[in-house]
């Protein structure tokens, strides 16, 4: 039964510099976009506009540098899922703080 | 554990050669008890919790009774103010922190997920010891705040401004529950891992035991509120010692986001603490009815359901903090959106039994009861759901009876139909039924003459966390003291017959009650790798055909000696 883990063992994924480099080149865009719509007010879409950006960048991180790309479709839509459930929770106190 | 190597030696020498978990420690180089505080068997690590967490019950049963011997008069009967609210602070923070988010799943879902799935143990078998230790360590500071600076006095829920302004230790147990969130944290993304990466080759989702779907549904909520209630009362320590004025007005804070912040993780730890427990009766329901659980699909969508609604009611707590009144209204029809799930639930259950062939045995025994509760609990929480209700009864005894209806005679009991299903399979012994139906009948008694007052009281608008109260609330408050003692003395009856087993119980077969998920198939206790053989995926989980046609349960001497001992 110990050999049970076996077949669960995954490869090895090693992604190319040109990959990683352009992942990162990607993320400093979205921080720099982060920065500027703080800047532009959308009113009651302000918070919406924000949470959008943070979940796109946290999905890039997850996806390529945690090595989410490679696994099943499964364990990406869970993981991708709680990203935007975080979204929801704190979307959700608006329902307070934006019809006070 | 002296008693349980006797036991599993007895059961050895007599009936099996194969030896079980409690002669072979793992790691192997460890005996004694260095075989237990540094084992990574997930059967050990689960009995290790099963040891702990009846100590906390135990102790917070005790503090509990002492609140309620104290209502049971006017004025001051055994203590003072300020010990009452203590008392009442540790009696919430222990039973929810250390006795109901744990019991189920750190017990028996340590013990059974990897069975159920097929497997020899969780995916991170050095992580779960250390869920363990943190919850140790969680539950040791907890009791320390007692005698550091004063008990904590604000409640369980550490609202502010009263948290941050106290003089009491509330840094302390703070600390504690963010430590014991961590374990619990910890103990989810071990499940979740376990479920999606250990299941035997072969079994797919839906060939998944309902108990193990269910287990797996809270862990994504751990998982996922758990750190939420973290930060926050890491944030309550740092307005502690910085007056950051996060949550003061009068420095541009707002004290209604910690109350979002805190019930975002504390409602949906609700699902956290029930969830299991609707895990267990299911399992119980179809092996003592001898027939396929009804709405197996539906069951398993109603878990996932209830872990992601639940988690989207937390604002129903805060309908009269002074939110906006959208907010009331669209966390009041979410509240009710997530009834539906549980209605599901109760559903099958009932329909599961209807026409089946049914055994009364003290686990079934108490999953009616549970039922019987829950759902008492599950419709007066539509009483608390509707915006117009909820304000009547705001903070009353009904809030208090509701919430015990729920996770008392809710997980509660589904703890102790757990503990009587398993006990023959965790510790390859059975024990006195009858001594099981008259605990199982002086704790729901009890707990029915115990809670029904509040109800009562709280329509009459008693408040709760009152040390005090005024003469119009006496008889009910008497009522509910007497039924406190009934249910303590019914608890220990229960606990004590169970312990009573270990000296006179009579070994119990591989599968006692004619189950069929795969924790049934393998000897009594397990051995060390759960399976003697690689278990062979059986599809459908619930498929009584060959229980049936063998008709074991009528020639069944395990059930035959366990009601005559």
């Amino acid at each position: 039964m110990t050999g049970n883990i076996d077949h669960i063992q995954s490869d090895a994924h090693i992604q190319s510099y040109g990959k990683l480099l352009g992942v990162l080149a990607i993320l400093l865009f979205l921080t720099a976009l982060t920065i500027i719509v703080s800047r532009i007010h959308f009113g009651g879409a302000n918070i919406w506009v924000a949470l959008i950006v943070a979940s796109v960048k946290s999905s890039f991180v997850l996806l390529f540098f945690m090595h989410l790309k490679y696994e099943s479709i499964l364990i990406k839509a869970s993981f991708l899922a709680t990203i935007g459930f975080l979204s929801i929770l704190i979307g959700f106190m608006f329902w307070d703080v934006a019809f006070r | 554990m002296e008693i349980i190597g006797k036991i599993s030696y007895m059961e050895t020498q007599a009936t099996q050669p194969i030896k079980s978990f409690y002669e072979t420690p793992s790691p192997s180089r460890f005996t004694g008890i260095g075989a237990w505080l540094l084992t990574i068997d997930h059967k050990r690590i689960g009995l290790m919790y099963m040891a702990s967490v009846m100590v906390w019950f135990v102790i917070a049963l005790i503090l509990g009774l002492l609140i309620r011997t104290e209502l049971m008069a006017t004025g001051s009967t055994i203590m003072e103010a300020e010990t009452y609210n203590a008392i009442f602070t540790l009696h919430g923070v222990i039973m929810i922190f250390l006795f109901v988010i744990p019991a189920i799943p750190a017990i028996f879902g340590n013990f059974l997920l990897p069975i159920q799935l097929g497997t020899d143990d969780v995916f991170f078998p050095k992580l779960n010891l250390l869920s363990w230790y943190l919850y140790m360590l969680g539950g040791f500071l907890a009791i320390l705040s007692l005698f550091a600076d004063g008990p904590p006095d604000t409640g369980w829920t550490f609202y502010v401004p009263f948290s941050v302004s106290t003089e009491t230790n509330v840094g302390l147990t703070v600390t504690a529950a963010f430590i014991l969130g961590m374990s619990s944290m910890l103990t989810g993304l071990n499940f979740i891992t376990t479920v999606h990466r250990m299941r035997m080759p072969g079994m797919k989702w839906m060939e998944i035991p309902l108990f193990t779907w269910s287990l797996y549904a809270t862990a994504w909520v751990q998982l996922l509120a758990t750190p939420v209630l973290s930060i926050t009362l890491l944030l309550v320590i740092l307005e502690r010692i910085f007056g950051s004025g996060l949550f003061d007005p009068s420095k541009g804070g707002d004290p209604i986001l910690y109350q979002h912040l805190f019930w975002m993780y504390s409602h949906p730890a609700v699902y956290i603490m029930i969830l299991p427990g609707m895990g267990v009766i299911s399992e119980i329901i179809p092996v003592f009815s001898r027939k396929s659980i009804f709405g197996y699909k539906a069951i398993v969508g109603s878990s996932m359901a209830i872990a992601v609604a639940g988690s989207l009611v937390w604002a129903h707590h805060m309908f009269t903090s002074g939110m906006s009144d959208v907010a009331v209204f669209v966390f009041s029809f979410l509240t009710f959106i997530v009834a539906i799930p549980s209605a599901i639930k109760v559903f099958s259950w009932v329909s599961t039994m209807y026409k089946g062939s049914i055994l009364m045995t003290p686990p079934l025994f108490f999953s009616l009861c549970f039922i019987y509760l829950f759902s008492i609990g599950g419709l007066t929480g539509l009483v608390l759901g509707a915006a117009g209700t909820n304000i009547q009864v705001h903070d009353t005894h009904f809030v208090v009876a509701h919430f015990h209806f729920v996770m008392f005679g809710g997980t509660g009991f589904a703890f102790f139909a757990a503990l009587h299903f398993w006990w023959p399979k965790i510790f390859g012994i059975m024990y006195n039924f009858k001594r099981a139906y008259v605990a199982a009948i002086l704790t729901t008694t009890g707990f029915m003459l115990h809670y029904i007052p509040m109800f009562i009281l709280g329509i009459m608008g008693m408040p709760r966390r009152y040390y005090d109260y005024l003469p119009e609330f006496q008889t009910g408050n008497f009522f509910a003291g007497i039924g406190a003692y009934i249910l303590v003395a019914g608890v220990l009856v229960m606990l004590l017959n169970l312990l009573i087993s270990f000296k006179n119980g009579e070994t119990s077969p591989s599968d006692p009650w004619g189950g069929t998920t795969l924790e049934w198939s393998i000897p009594s206790p397990p051995p060390l790798h759960n399976f003697v053989e690689s278990p062979k995926p059986k599809g459908y989980p619930y498929d009584f055909t060959d229980i049936v046609r063998s008709n074991s349960l009528n020639s069944n001497d395990s059930l035959n000696r366990g009601s005559k001992l």
